[in-house]
């Protein structure tokens, strides 16, 4: 065979391995470019205490996870057995980002469901969300002693990235 | 009193085609092949609303790019910067262009060069006479 036939099967080849990578690869996932910033700063009201406040500043020196949920969020149901799990764990302090949700209607929904939240704080009108880069509810941050952020999980958790990824990630940085 | 009026009405017009140019240059990353401008979503709501208040702020249209950049990185500019990593999207059609041309032009001279039929003998010639004249060829049988 002409070795001038090759070239196209090579080409075809090529774009074959291409497509399939693509496949795996998904769409929605746009890396953050916070990964390895400082935490945006923020001082919200507590969900249960709204006279109080809470921000990054006062997490210095742990390592902690902040995860972005709401009651309207169908989703944030999936993954929150494994909050309320990780959070009977106690490994480290969980803050919910109550994002874009009505006040009343985010304390019934953690009635319901259990709250695993250390603390929760109101994002209200999702400037704190948009500061964060958050654009798909639930997304999860895994923040550092220094106030860094290390990783984000957009979309649910999983069992699967919860031990592969944010569980060793998390004693890591404990460690350091 | 009418020159008055006139002049925040300008500015307005001004600021609002501002904020439209820019929303237009905007991806939406709820629904991902939507600029903020075209989107409904309430992610894009909130940025175009951050757009208006920010000219309300006096900041420069380059200003409010870098600050949605720095939230959702490049992928929410609807026409990705040139880059290193991003070299191949930009030229890669231009280069395929040049590919094309080039291949073509080198099967075209290969054509060229190919030597012509050689020239047909004398009875090749009366054969061909007698083809085209009808009696097709009955001294072959």
């Amino acid at each position: 065979m002409s070795k001038k036939l090759l070239i196209p099967l090579g080409v075809f080849i090529v774009l074959c391995a291409f497509l399939l990578v693509g496949l795996w690869r998904d769409p929605r996932e746009v890396p953050s470019p916070l990964i390895g910033k400082p935490a945006p700063a923020f001082t919200l009201a507590q969900l249960h205490e709204p006279s109080k406040t809470l921000g990054p500043a006062d997490l210095k020196g742990q390592v902690w996870l902040l995860n972005v949920w709401a009651s309207w969020c169908v989703s944030c149901r999936e993954e929150h057995p494994l909050l309320v799990g990780l959070a009977k764990a106690k490994l480290v302090p969980i803050v919910g980002l109550d994002y874009k949700d009505e006040t009343a209607a985010g304390k019934r929904w953690l009635a319901q469901h259990g709250d695993p939240y250390t603390v929760s704080v109101v994002d209200r009108d999702g400037r704190v969300g948009i500061d964060w880069g958050v654009y798909g509810v639930p997304e999860t941050f895994v923040v550092d002693k220094t106030g860094t952020i290390r990783y984000k999980q957009i979309g649910p958790l999983t069992a699967e990235a919860l031990e592969q990824k944010i569980l060793p990630l998390i004693r890591e940085l404990q460690k350091s | 009193m009418l020159a008055a009026d006139a002049v925040p009405t300008e500015k307005d017009a001004v600021a609002a085609s501002r904020a439209v140019k820019l929303s237009e240059k905007l991806r939406c990353l709820v629904c991902q092949n939507q600029t903020i401008a075209d989107s409904n979503a309430e992610l894009a709501q909130d940025l175009r609303r951050q757009i208006h208040e920010q000219i309300a702020a006096g900041r420069s249209d380059d200003e409010i790019v870098a600050y949605m950049v720095a939230r959702y990185g490049d992928f929410v500019l609807y026409q990705p910067p040139v880059k290193s990593t991003t070299v191949l999207l930009w030229a890669g059609p231009a280069l395929l262009v040049v590919v094309g041309f080039a291949g073509l032009i080198h099967l075209v001279r290969a054509r060229r060069a190919e030597p012509e039929a050689p020239p047909l003998t004398a009875e090749e010639r009366d054969r061909a006479a007698r083809l085209l004249a009808g009696d097709g060829g009955k001294d072959l049988a």
